[in-house]
């Protein structure tokens, strides 16, 4: 092969991965209505990818605002507008970095777990067993895990924005003396819930769906080696960070 | 098209000229096999010789590149995907590795082809799951979880879990791999009963010759690609054929090569001076 040649083929392969994901995209969403049947399995998951995510979400939610609280009260006392603290952090938080960086920390915690899952149940051939006892994997395994990152991304975005906003109280108000008052009543007069709050949370949806997407993609085409699991695995948290920072980029962009 | 109409009623699994290349690899170059209603028949062949390929297209699971596989007058790989499960209802895998569910306990593995396709009452689902179980002696492991089960256990639970419809078809991949005498003494004699009273038809893969003979009616023996034999167990036992003299007699020498092709073995060792 020439030198030349490689990249080529790189780029060609790419291109082919992401049409056989978007194949595969197709494929769970025709499987949703059988997926309805177990309805069980998509709130279990739910439980796994949301709610045993919480403590890292409301662990990171709380740090971020009280930084973001230090760094802003800082940066505003130079012009003398601390009392717009409150604003300014909400704004962040509702608009960028609650969907992001929860999307982000998902990723880490839930998509890699999905991944591996997955991975496993290819590599012990227990995919192949559902499809010898007439049960479809896609809309049993694959399905309620898609739907369970759709449905569990805004609510721990949401969860991230509330201990963010606390954290940064805690910075504010508490530790440097900023009326409290002043925090919120200028919080809630700037703040546009369908501008903001709702706009963040679309973003949230679509981070929580493009997370998944390719957690599973990943888990169920790994070839079934441990080494193939430890690839995908990695492949599904480099993926997930540069797509959702790609696609924050054009949802902000349409948003505005 | 192929003919879907059995040459008799008694035939269940009709293949007819039947090629795969996987890989580059001519797995089966015409292969003609009938598998018929009711017996149980056993798929027999050096490793990597393509048995449980075989069963991956009568199960629809891998398409041939040509020939026909007729099962129970259908034409799997022209199935569609819907048909394809409604197929796959009457027939149980036992597959070579068990594949238990890892997230379910023994009992809920065993129900689960039960509560995926039947709505019955928890209380009758109990009742076959552990008469299934107690058929192959784990009636007392039903809480335990796959990770708690030994090689063998594992493999008895996915034998309950591949009976517990009682399928028209089992099919027994590698079912005495890991087994203890006693509990393959069970199995074997599971396999016959199962024929017997219930009237299932049975494909097994296996490599004990001992046990085949005890539990199969017929006999087909895969080798490079073709069908190297065929017959009752007693009439391979007797056949003075190359490859059923190499094969059942476990010898290194013979029309099936024991080592993979390589290059020289002097040369490799780093002695050209022997070949000299």
């Amino acid at each position: 092969m020439t030198p030349a040649g490689k990249p080529r083929n790189a780029l060609a392969g790419g291109i082919a991965q992401i049409g056989a994901c978007g194949l595969f995209l197709l494929s769970i969403l025709a499987a949703v209505p059988a997926s309805l049947r177990h309805i069980r399995e998509t709130v279990r998951q739910v439980w796994f990818v949301g709610a045993m995510s919480l403590t890292i979400i409301m662990t990171c939610g709380l740090f971020v605002g009280m930084v973001l609280g230090l760094q802003l009260y800082y940066v505003l006392s130079i012009f003398g507008g601390t009392a717009a603290l409150g604003t300014v952090v909400s704004l962040a938080l509702y608009r960028e970095l609650g969907p992001v960086v929860t999307a982000l920390l998902f990723a880490g915690r839930a998509g890699t777990s999905i991944t591996a899952e997955i991975g496993l149940m290819r590599a012990t051939d227990q995919l192949s067993a559902m499809e010898m006892m007439a049960v479809d994997p896609l809309a049993y395994v694959v399905t309620p895990r898609f739907l369970a990152g759709v449905i569990a991304m805004p609510l721990l975005a949401c969860v991230f924005n509330a201990l963010g906003i606390f954290g940064a109280h805690l910075v504010g108000v508490a530790w440097l003396g900023l009326d409290n008052g002043t925090f919120w009543s200028n919080m809630t007069s700037s703040v546009d819930v369908w501008k903001d709050v709702i706009n963040g949370l679309w973003k949230s949806v679509a981070f929580g769906a493009v997370i998944t997407l390719i957690a599973t993609f990943q888990g169920y085409t790994t070839p079934p080696t441990s080494e193939g699991v430890a690839y995908a695995t990695t492949r599904t948290v480099v993926f997930s960070s540069i797509v959702v920072l790609a696609l924050d980029f054009v949802m902000t962009a349409f948003l505005m | 098209m192929p003919d879907l109409t059995p040459a008799d009623d008694s035939t269940l699994i009709r293949i007819r000229g039947l090629k795969t290349v996987l890989n580059g690899k001519t797995i089966f170059d015409g292969v003609d096999l009938d598998i018929p209603r009711g017996k149980v028949t056993a798929v027999m062949g050096p490793s990597g010789t393509g048995k449980t390929t075989l069963m991956r297209h009568i199960t629809g699971q891998l398409a041939p590149d040509a020939g026909s596989v007729v099962v129970d007058g259908r034409d799997v790989p022209r199935l569609s995907r819907g048909d394809l499960f409604r197929l796959r209802e009457k027939i149980g895998y036992l597959f070579q590795n068990s594949a238990l569910l890892t997230d379910f306990s023994v009992f809920e593995n065993v129900a689960f082809p039960l509560r995926q396709h039947l709505r019955l009452p928890e209380e009758l689902i109990r009742n076959i799951v552990l008469t299934k179980l107690q058929a192959v002696g784990l009636r007392g492991a039903a809480e335990l979880m796959p990770s708690e089960l030994s090689g063998g256990m594992a493999r008895r639970v996915a034998l309950a879990r591949a009976i517990v419809r009682d399928p028209m078809l089992v099919i027994y991949d590698e079912p005495f791999v890991g087994l203890d005498p006693i509990a393959l003494n069970q199995v074997v004699k599971l396999i016959r009963m199962l024929n017997d009273t219930l009237g299932l038809t049975g494909i097994l893969v296996a490599h004990e010759f001992s046990a085949v003979k005890r539990v199969a009616d017929q006999v087909y023996l895969i080798a490079a690609g073709k069908i190297a034999a065929h017959g009752t167990p007693a009439e391979l036992a007797a056949d003075t054929s190359p490859w059923t003299r190499q094969f059942f007699g476990g010898e290194a020498d013979g029309p099936v090569p024991f080592h993979y092709p390589a290059r020289d073995y002097a040369l490799d060792l780093g002695f050209p001076e022997a070949r000299a």
